[in-house]
């Protein structure tokens, strides 16, 4: 290994040289967090509600109150019939809308079932989602009033009461930001190194350096070793702007989230070598790079739970490094928990690490064609 | 040691049914500036990269500064330079960041690396240019470039594909007073060209068409082996190989 040395240092001196890489290192993470953590909201409010009713009693306007109570509908129109409410829907101007019909006051007076529709566009299955479950709050919320009066209950027979543990405040940059940690250690390790050797071999600079005696193992951990700091840089920075900006607690062991990441890192470079011993151009290693990272933001559980998912794409996910290291992310900086919980989490990484490594060392020849 | 820096036997190299090198047989003595001539295709590259380790040979042998090829590819990468005709070092480190990659590669370290640079340097009037980066040099000191980096671990064997490929005249004489110097010095030389003027410059030459040996000798001595009017080097090979592909149109 004593030719890994001058590998490591001239792979360095590139690196530092090339500000425009080094930047678009830095800027990817600053980047993506603001988006993720200012533009995604998961929760969403203020649903824009057109409301047709029939009915225009006290009681269908207490009704009506109810629902822009919650905060998710906002009542922007009255219609007078079914095909305007429709065509507000249809134009996309509402998302939702509120059928009182003319007999609600009578049903509700007489003790038989009132109707109230909620019509709801479900183009958009989040926004759709939300307004569903505030109908049915609304509802449940009344019913509970209604029948405990009726029972002379003062107090209601069942209660549940739902801690949110860990996230106290349901706030979604909580989590977000460990697993953008995640993400953007997995795009830019597996890109950057597939460019970097893809690059000596389309500017013939390994032409030169297969003629040497250095060997292969000492040729690519020289390669990657330099982006190892990177990629702790770029999380450094994730991880205090998460903090200051968006107040996501760092609660856990932080020295022992960095030794999990070092492993982490270390399998996306060694998957980023396999990457390049795939493809002969940088523009291929780019696309081949994309085909790799779009499954990782897919599968892993960064944005959509993994337990909704059949089996086989559960399967898919526990494939990529990613999925364990986003458990490792969440479990370090928001429950606080520590190797005890983790060291699954982490021997599969360093698995990972080991195979890929592994693997790509084999692939890569050191032949020319 | 003897005098034999390479010598091939029967040196043989197929891709699938296609025979790039055809029963070689070559012996070049210590010292001696060695050309490969021939078209494009007519194997002189596929021979280079078997001699340097980095492609086995499909039968036959070759020892190259006493280490037979299939025995021991990686051993031989440590007796010998390699200077491609493309530009392969990095065009983004300086003159000397890449003089340091190099001999750290070839295993050079502390005062001994330092000391074999310095060498290197004012052999090659490298000295001024140290501190610029390797990308806007011009042709000429680019190939000084190349060759610092091939010869930082003094190779018994130095092979060069093209190497004053696209560099003006006076560059081009300087280089080769600086590789018959090194010849002098014990270095054996191995030039792969297809231009008359540097073949001309060997001390032999062996010409390759589709594969196989067509002449070998001093460029004076192939000229003359035509005969009627050939009385060039480029005249002798144009000749020659129109000849080889009468005999045997394989291509």
């Amino acid at each position: 290994m004593r030719r890994f040395g001058p590998m490591f240092r001239k792979e360095f001196i590139q690196m530092r040289r090339d500000r425009l890489t080094l930047g678009i290192m830095v800027g990817i993470p600053v980047l993506q967090l603001l988006l993720f953590g200012f533009a995604i909201q998961t929760d969403v409010r203020h649903i824009p509600t057109v409301v047709l009713d029939e009915s225009r009693t006290p009681t269908s306007r207490d009704a009506i109150a109810a629902f822009e109570n919650t905060g998710n509908f906002r009542i922007i129109a009255h219609v007078n019939g079914r095909a305007d409410l429709d065509h507000w829907i249809a134009r996309g101007d509402a998302q939702a809308g509120i059928v009182i019909p003319h007999d609600f006051p009578r049903d509700l007076a007489r003790g038989t079932t009132a109707q109230i529709q909620v019509i709801v566009d479900a183009s958009d299955p989040l926004s759709s989602q939300a307004a569903l479950a505030a109908a049915a709050g609304v509802a449940q919320v009344r019913n509970l009033a209604i029948l405990s009066s009726a029972a002379h209950r003062l107090e209601l027979p069942l209660e549940t009461r739902v801690r949110p543990r860990y996230n106290p405040g349901l706030r979604s940059a909580n989590y977000i930001v460990p697993g953008l940690v995640g993400v953007i250690l997995t795009i830019t390790m597996v890109l950057v190194t597939a460019m970097a050797i893809v690059r000596e071999r389309e500017r013939g600079t390994l032409e030169q350096l297969i003629v040497t005696p250095i060997t292969k193992t000492e040729l690519m951990l020289g390669k990657i070793a330099p982006y190892v700091g990177v990629g702790l840089v770029q999380m450094t920075t994730v991880l205090l702007l998460g903090r200051f900006v968006f107040d996501v607690p760092l609660t856990g062991n932080v020295p022992l989230l960095y030794g999990i990441a070092l492993v982490f890192v270390v399998a996306s470079l060694a998957l980023g070598l396999f990457v390049s011993t795939l493809v002969r151009t940088q523009q291929q290693a780019m696309q081949v790079s994309f085909f790799f990272v779009l499954p990782n933001i897919l599968l892993s559980g960064f944005m959509f739970p993994r337990q909704a998912m059949p089996a086989l794409f559960q399967w898919i996910g526990a494939l990529l490094p990613l999925t364990h290291f986003l458990k490792v992310l969440r479990g370090i900086l928001l429950k606080g928990v520590g190797l005890t919980e983790l060291w699954k989490e982490m021997l599969i990484l360093l698995l990972f690490a080991t195979v890929l490594i592994g693997l790509s060392v084999r692939r890569f020849q050191k032949t020319l064609d | 040691m003897t005098g034999v820096a390479v010598e091939t036997r029967h040196l043989t190299r197929r891709f699938g049914s296609i025979v790039a090198v055809r029963d070689l047989n070559l012996t070049i003595t210590r010292g001696e500036v060695f050309g490969l001539l021939g078209p494009n295709g007519s194997g002189k590259t596929t021979t280079i990269r078997m001699l340097c380790g980095l492609l086995a040979p499909s039968e036959g042998t070759a020892i190259v500064a006493g280490v037979d090829v299939r025995e021991a590819p990686d051993r031989i990468k440590e007796l010998i330079g390699y200077m491609s005709q493309r530009f392969g070092l990095y065009e983004d480190l300086t003159v000397g960041e890449n003089m340091d990659f190099y001999a750290g590669i070839y295993g050079l370290e502390g005062p001994g690396k330092r000391g074999r640079i310095a060498n290197v340097v004012s052999f090659l009037g490298l000295d001024r240019r140290l501190n610029q980066l390797a990308g806007t040099l011009s042709g000429g000191w680019k190939q000084r470039l190349g060759l610092a980096c091939a010869m930082m671990h003094q190779p018994q064997v130095l092979f060069l594909d093209e190497p004053t490929a696209g560099v003006d005249p006076a560059a081009r004489r300087s280089f080769w007073k600086t590789i018959h110097m090194l010849a002098d010095q014990g270095t054996t030389i191995i030039v792969t060209t297809h231009y008359m003027d540097e073949a001309e410059r060997c001390i032999r030459v062996a010409l390759l068409s589709q594969g196989h040996l067509i002449a070998l000798g001093h460029p004076s001595e192939v000229a003359g082996q035509v005969g009627q009017g050939a009385r060039t080097l480029e005249d002798a090979f144009i000749v020659l190989q129109e000849r080889d592909e009468q005999e045997s149109p394989t291509s």
